[in-house]
């Protein structure tokens, strides 16, 4: 039940990009296509779970037992970027179109902050391995779902009447503000 | 004692880590051309983006793969088109420097106005209402084109014609998307003969209303009909290179000037 409860809310009430406004630049970089969306959403899942997985590793195994907590922060860096490193050599291998279709996002998602956040969270939640996991796979699902939405939604603004001032970047803050809203109505859900 | 155990577990992180990011190159990795790199390595690496791409790595790929040209790198001189070409074996012969050419000649002096235009100072605005001129087709005089221009290459003159920098210019054809007429093309900047009109009015319709217009009169056509045609009123070269140099004189006896070779003038 419990790791229902983190599943859950990592994805809908407390979702990365719509309650704590992290990862926002490939949040409005990638979501003009749905399919680009939905690649970098899973993309991003796919490394916050290894991440997750690793660095629970990492800290519990390496970090706690010499009493080094305080490299935490540079070894969950050398985690993620090693693992996005991999990520992208994967996506070229497998899919040149997809990888330029991504294009410097991809990388960026070493610098993105909810990749981030998230070991940082499952350290300081103390999460056994399973939850960091769970956890890990929730908070990807959620910025899949966050992102894809919005892509959703721009491509029908691509369709509508949006005033001169607001094209672009403008009309895209103002719609993930309002997503952010609507999402706000789940945190009542899990206590 | 404990300084020492943190650089081991660094050290020894790190090192597993580069490890299997190695193995994983090797297995992953992307042939990619070489001459990419090659080519890469001659830029400028300003990274600027003048070009329309990327960055110069971008423009490398796209090099290589045909889809532009070595001297679409408007920051590289021609010491780095050269190269390019060089690395590429494309003769450096196909590298033309091109350069924008207005096809008007409606002077302040030349084309009569219409009326006395007191609207928003730009032709995008005065094309809407049809313009300030009588002519339908030239040049507004606000210089759109000359904004437009991230070179400072184009310069409204006196007489209200923009006149384009042939040193500054660097073909990027933001001039030609500029001007709401389209009176802008990108030519070699070696080609002699350019029709200065694009007015489709009837020979004495443009008479009328601008002194250098084309009337259709064929003058040119019949010096040099395998080049030139008569097409909806106007005067138009089908092909620069079959334009002989010795009947060059034949053709610019053009009555109202709007064919010929560039004069002073034009080329600032």
């Amino acid at each position: 039940m419990e790791l229902v409860a983190i599943f859950v809310t990592a994805i809908l009430i407390n979702n990365f990009v719509l309650r704590y406004f992290l990862g926002i630049c490939p949040f409005l970089g990638v979501s003009k296509k749905i399919d680009s969306a939905i690649s970098m959403g899973l993309a991003v899942t796919f490394v916050m779970t290894i991440t997750a997985a690793v660095s629970w590793v990492i800290n519990h195994w390496i970090l706690i037992p010499l009493k080094l907590d305080y490299l935490q922060i540079v070894s969950f860096i050398l985690v993620i970027a090693s693992l996005v490193q991999l990520v992208e050599m994967f996506i070229r291998k497998i899919s040149p179109p997809l990888y330029e279709a991504l294009g410097i996002y991809l990388p960026l998602i070493t610098t993105n902050c909810a990749i981030f956040f998230l070991a940082l969270m499952a350290s300081l939640r103390d999460y056994s391995f399973l939850e960091s996991v769970i956890f890990g796979v929730g908070s990807g699902l959620g910025f899949t779902l966050a992102i894809v939405l919005m892509a959703a939604i721009r491509e029908q603004l691509d369709l509508a009447d949006v005033p001169e001032a607001l094209k672009g970047a403008g009309i895209a803050l103002i719609v993930a503000g309002i997503m952010a809203l609507a999402f706000l109505g789940f945190s009542g859900m899990i206590k | 004692m404990e300084v020492l155990w943190s650089v081991i577990t660094m050290g020894v992180l790190g090192f597993l880590f580069s490890f299997g990011l190695v193995i994983a190159y090797r297995k992953l990795r992307v042939h990619e051309d070489p001459k990419i790199e090659q080519v890469a390595e001659i830029l400028p690496q300003a990274n600027c983006g003048a070009c329309g791409y990327a960055g110069c790595r971008a423009f490398a790929e796209a090099v290589v793969k045909g889809e532009t040209t070595p001297n679409s790198c408007p920051v590289g001189d021609t010491d780095v088109v050269k190269q390019i070409a060089e690395t590429l074996g494309v003769t450096a012969a196909e590298v033309v420097k091109k350069v924008a050419r207005l096809h008007c000649r409606g002077t302040h002096e030349a084309a009569k106005n219409r009326g006395i235009y007191i609207g928003i100072s730009t032709c995008g605005a005065a094309h809407l209402i049809g313009g300030n001129k009588q002519c339908s087709y030239g040049c507004l005089h606000f210089g759109d084109c000359a904004r437009a221009c991230p070179f400072d290459a184009i310069y409204m003159s006196e007489e209200g014609l923009p006149v384009v920098i042939e040193d500054k210019c660097t073909a990027c054809g933001k001039c030609v998307e500029a001007c709401p007429r389209n009176l802008f093309e990108l030519h070699p900047v070696s080609q002699g003969i350019i029709v200065f009109c694009r007015s489709r009015d009837r020979g004495p319709v443009s008479r009328k209303v601008c002194k250098n217009a084309c009337i259709a009169c064929g003058i040119c056509s019949r010096a040099c009909p395998e080049a030139i045609v008569i097409e909806n009123n106007l005067a138009i070269i089908t092909d620069y290179k079959k334009i002989e140099p010795e009947k060059i004189p034949e053709v610019e006896k053009c009555p109202t000037d709007s064919i010929g070779r560039l004069k002073k003038e034009d080329e600032g």
